[in-house]
């Protein structure tokens, strides 16, 4: 029997070519073509202002320039407002931006004119020499700024409120009223941004001769990008093919589409004839593509003795930026995740989703669980606290069972569904956590510390994910005539392991060799059908399509090799690519069915000789019977009823400095269960990448924006990403295997997970150090040390002074 | 990101280097670039011509003797750092390098270069400054030595000419009875310090005689501090003339208290490495 690959630790595929520098990114294309022109935008130096007039006429005097573009060349669709992607009921104020500003600007970086030229530096040059005039606006920027609405950011949109939206679950107010104990809670979170190492990036090529485009973009959806492309250039989708090579990072940034330079390269391609490239630097990465995270939120809880949540109030406030070409899918998940593994009696959750003169929010890794995460987790601690118990017991006197499930929450999720649990063991989840991290043993460590004059504290956070969501993705897989299995996926690859994770699956399927499979994903010449990587959905969605289409493959397999061996089907079996009769020599090999399978004309080599007309078949039947097929190939999609629900829980310990206020962490803990693991080792990958970056979300990374809307650090100077010297040197992690029952695998998504909880567990562990309440995170030491002096009755010196 | 167009030249001697500046107006010398280019690539810079000096000879030299060290405009801070013989005659220099940004940028920086950019949030020119150290400049003019305390007009800007070329630093080895300390406190490892202190005392018999205190980004250009008479509270003496700055990473409060805390706790290591190599 083949070694079952299915959750193995398989080392990836793909890492030989990326550590040895070999990765095909978009600027690696078609870099030896002379004929390629590259290209720049001018973007908006200001947060708000009127256009009154654009000069380009000291562009095309600079040697190298090839065309430049304003709003005011553009024709037809393209001279319509972007998309907005997800349309929603109570988006009742969406706006979109133009592909190039008309007449207005509305955040830093916006988009006005895209010029063409022989390289780069001249591009730059060329934008550089574009002079605009503009009536300067007053700029909204923040939550406080738009709620307050003394200016708008949309005329039309007075109070800057482009949607309200409410959901409830019993009542939640009464419940509260008649509460025994009752708090109040306000709770921040700031923004910040998916930062890929890869930024945004853009080619195509037209070919006049076939009137046909080729786009290659750094995107997480190229059938998304292929439908805006043909859509607003006028192009049949079948003159169009989007390529997606090798993508350096996406955390969600490179779902929205089109960008503007997604539609400007295209289009101006097809008017030079020549093909164009857009390469995205750091600095337009953080001023024109996208943020998220900023949330304002209100908590009113009431609850009983033993901390059961009787009533949850939530009131909040998100910050979406200047449009909203995504919709309301962040704020909605906040208002949904953040019921996590608890079942309060009641739960209602309002927001207004605002304007302000920003970069847009679009989802980035958690995509608004790490905000509901916070909000809740921190209602935990704080009704811990307020009644005097352990928090874990808290946490264990509100979570949903595992006999209560699948648990219905009374609410609809981001994707129109019924939010409904699938499965998950939360109880004994915690308890491998409290095990893991030594959560019965930290005040002696405590105690210990302290004698040294340290000062630590610890924390605990647990989220509920909602992966895999729909509608739907598909797979084809093909055995060639060598016996080599060739997988295409629709969805992309942004460096996830997939070439990795669904060749085991094919392998196992299929019965065949690990390393005979090769997968490729998001080509749409090869599966047109599909609709991006994003919501941890990949393994789900495409890993439960690819099982399906390699089952239909092996099916097929199976009938053909029956009628070769003169045996039943059932008496089969397909072990390292070899079908044979089980207890007997009897034998063939896939390759070969894959021969017999396709009827020839031609013997193009020895093994194609025994398909030929003479060789096989019934003389009195059709070559290919009625209803089959030429070729040993299999295709299906997987689309699921509604999402499943990962879960995880982290607890940290941090150690804060009592003088310079600095906060390190010394032990990271994470369980995580996402069903059935394909493969631990890149589940634990995801794992320590998502951690790292909630690290910097929690303690470090934040977008100063100042009152002009002007973002200060827009570089990696002073955007703290963090380095390995500042995020955990172990995260020691645990899993539970409780299985979906949506899919056929039993899985549920892992790319999110390890970043949804890092704001709440390291608010959590800081509070517990230092003895008061953290309420806004990110937190600096220099945050912390002003907590301090607020917190404290001692002048700051003596604070100093009493430590040594 | 791409920088504006300038003239590159790559002169093979000191000479055609210094006649090059003296001949164009805008030219800026290139050595480790680990400033420059980013400021380049940002157009936050446009000179018309890079002088690069990476082809002069002779201008990587490490050497040091009792006297002190002697550092060459080409000489990699990386290269510094591994200099037994520059540690040995002055420790400060390793402390602080090491504090220097990423391993990658020391390969390529140059600590003169460093020195001449005059970032009061870099370490090196402080050292240099607190050291009483000088640099030695040419120019089509001649050579002249600058004092470290001649050298910082304002923040990011030197008291060099625009055709002057900084060939050498020196840096006055530690004295017999001498101690020095470092410590900084920065967002991450590598990054520019919030404060950073170092401290250099002179002892008689394990006794202070004289103190001086550096700071790093409180103030706009390297400043040192005299706390020799204020050896109980050398922070509140030094306060008196720093001038910490709110920025993104950090409040001016926070950055005081963090002087307050960080010059006690190096000046005691000064002391205590200046006691351990008297022995007394």
């Amino acid at each position: 029997m083949t070694t079952k690959m299915f959750g193995a630790k398989v080392p990836r595929v793909e890492d030989q070519r990326f550590l040895r520098g070999q990765g095909r990114y978009v600027d690696d294309l078609l870099t030896d073509d002379p004929r390629l022109l590259h290209s720049a935008v001018l973007r908006s130096p200001h947060a708000h202002a009127r256009i009154l007039d654009i000069d380009v006429s000291d562009v095309l005097d600079v040697e190298g320039v090839v065309a430049v573009w304003t709003w005011d060349d553009l024709t037809g669709p393209m001279a319509e407002p972007l998309p907005l992607l997800i349309p929603h009921p109570t988006l009742t104020h969406g706006r979109t931006q133009y592909a190039l500003a008309k007449g207005e600007v509305n955040y830093v970086g916006e988009a006005i004119a895209f010029v063409v030229a022989v390289d780069r530096y001249v591009a730059e040059d060329a934008v550089s020499r574009i002079r605009v005039d503009y009536e300067y606006l007053e700029p909204v920027v923040g939550i406080p700024a738009a709620r307050a609405a003394r200016t708008a950011v949309h005329p039309d949109v007075p109070d800057n409120v482009g949607a309200r939206m409410t959901q409830e679950n019993g009542d939640a107010r009464a419940a509260i009223a008649a509460a025994p104990h009752t708090l109040s809670l306000d709770l921040d979170i700031e923004r910040s941004a998916c930062t890929p190492m890869e930024g945004r990036g853009t080619v195509a090529r037209w070919d006049p001769d076939t009137s046909r485009l080729t786009v290659w973009s750094s995107t997480q959806t190229s059938t998304g990008v292929r439908g805006c492309v043909a859509a607003k250039l006028g192009l049949d989708l079948a003159k169009v093919d989007v390529i997606t090579p090798d993508v350096g990072g996406g955390f969600g940034v490179k779902v929205v589409h089109p960008w503007p330079e997604e539609l400007l390269v295209p289009l101006a391609s097809m008017t030079l004839g020549r093909p164009v490239k857009f390469t995205e630097d750091r600095r337009e990465h953080f001023i024109s593509s996208a943020h998220e995270r900023a949330q304002e939120h209100h908590v009113e809880v009431g609850f009983d003795d033993d901390g059961r949540v009787l009533g949850l109030d939530v009131e909040f406030w998100h910050d979406h930026g200047a449009y909203t070409p995504y919709g309301l899918i962040v704020p909605i998940i906040t208002s949904t995740q953040l019921l996590g593994p608890y079942k309060p009696q009641s739960y209602r959750v309002t927001f207004e989703s605002v304007y302000t003169n920003t970069v847009i929010v679009t989802p980035y890794r958690g995509a608004g669980r790490p905000q509901g995460c916070f909000v809740m987790e921190r209602t935990m601690d704080a009704i811990a606290a307020y009644l005097g118990k352990d928090r874990t017991e808290v946490r264990s006197a509100n979570f949903i069972q595992p006999d209560e499930f699948p648990y219905e929450h009374g609410l609809v999720f981001q994707d129109g569904r019924e939010l409904t649990y699938d499965s998950g063991d939360y109880p004994a989840s915690l308890a491998k956590l409290k095990e893991l991290v030594g959560w019965d043993e930290f005040e002696d460590f405590r105690a210990e510390m302290a004698a040294q004059g340290r000062r630590v504290g610890i924390g605990l956070a647990c989220y509920v994910e909602g992966t895999g969501v729909g509608p739907y993705e598909g797979a084809h897989v093909h055995i060639e005539t060598s016996g080599k299995v060739k997988a295409s996926i629709g969805l992309t690859t942004q460096g996830q392991g997939h070439q990795t994770a669904f060749a085991q699956i094919v392998a196992d399927t299929l019965g065949v060799r690990f390393e005979d499979v090769e997968v490729v994903t998001g080509d749409t010449r090869k599966m047109p059908y599909s609709v991006g990587t994003f919501a941890s959905r990949a393994a789900v969605m495409s890993g439960s399509a690819v099982h399906l289409a390699a089952l239909r493959a092996k099916e097929k397999a199976l009938r053909i090799a029956a009628e070769a061996l003169e045996a039943a089907e059932d008496d089969l079996e397909i072990a390292d690519g070899v079908v044979s009769v089980k207890g007997t020599d009897a034998s063939i090999d896939l390759g070969t069915v894959a021969v017999l399978s396709n009827p020839l004309r031609y013997a193009f080599d020895e093994a194609s000789k025994a398909a030929t007309q003479f060789r096989v078949g019934d003389p009195g039947k059709p070559p290919v019977a009625e209803g089959d097929e030429p070729g040993l190939e299999g295709k299906d999609f997987y689309s699921p009823p509604r999402s499943t629900f990962a879960n995880g829980m982290h607890a940290v310990i941090v150690e804060t400095d009592p003088d310079t206020a600095e906060i390190t962490i010394l032990k990271y803990a994470v369980v995580h269960d996402c069903g059935h693991l394909i493969n631990p080792m890149i589940v634990e990958g995801q794992i320590h990448g998502g951690v790292a970056q909630g690290v910097g979300g929690a303690l470090y990374e934040r977008m100063a924006y100042d009152e002009s809307g002007q973002l200060l650090n827009a570089s990696f100077m002073d955007f703290l990403m963090p380095y390995v010297t500042e995020v955990p040197t172990t995260i020691d992690i645990d899993h539970l295997e409780t299985p979906s029952p949506l899919n056929p695998l039993g899985i549920k998504g892992a790319g999110e997970a390890g970043v949804i909880p890092s704001a709440a567990v390291f608010a959590a562990a800081i509070e517990d150090a230092e003895g008061f309440p953290i309420t806004a995170m990110p937190i600096s030491p220099s945050e912390l040390f002003a907590l301090r002096l607020e917190h404290a009755d001692l002048p700051a010196e003596a604070l100093s002074e009493e430590t040594r | 990101m791409k920088p504006a167009p300038f003239a590159y030249l790559r002169p093979s001697t000191l000479e055609e280097a210094l006649a090059a500046l003296a001949d164009t107006q805008g030219a800026k010398v290139l050595a480790g670039g680990q400033s420059l280019v980013p400021l380049l690539s940002m157009r936050l810079a446009a000179p018309s011509t890079l002088v690069d000096i990476n082809g002069l000879p002779d201008l990587d030299g490490i050497a040091a003797d009792a006297a002190g060290v002697r550092i060459g405009a080409l000489a990699r801070h990386a290269d510094v750092l591994a200099s037994a013989e520059a540690s040995a005659s002055q420790p400060l220099i390793g402390m602080a390098l090491s504090h220097v940004a990423h391993p990658t940028i020391r390969n390529r920086g140059t600590t003169v270069g460093s020195i001449v950019h005059a970032d009061a949030a870099a370490e090196m020119p402080m050292v240099l400054r607190l050291l009483d150290g000088t640099v030695d400049v040419a120019s089509v003019r001649g050579r002249r030595t600058v004092p470290a305390a001649d050298l910082f007009a304002g923040p990011l800007e030197s008291t060099l000419a625009h055709d002057e070329v900084a060939v050498e630093a020196f840096f006055p080895a530690l004295a017999p009875g001498g101690g020095v300390a470092f410590s900084e406190v920065a967002r991450r490892h590598g990054d520019y310090a919030l404060v950073g202190v170092a401290a250099l005392v002179d002892t008689e018999g394990g006794e202070v005689t004289r103190a001086r205190i550096g700071f790093v980004s409180v103030s706009d250009v390297p400043t040192v501090v005299d706390v020799s008479d204020a050896l109980d509270d050398p922070a509140g003496a030094a306060l008196a003339e720093l001038e910490p700055a709110d920025d993104i990473h950090a409040t001016a409060a926070y950055r005081a208290h963090l002087v307050k805390v960080l010059t006690p706790r190096v000046l005691a290591d000064a002391i205590h490495h200046a006691r351990e190599r008297t022995g007394a």
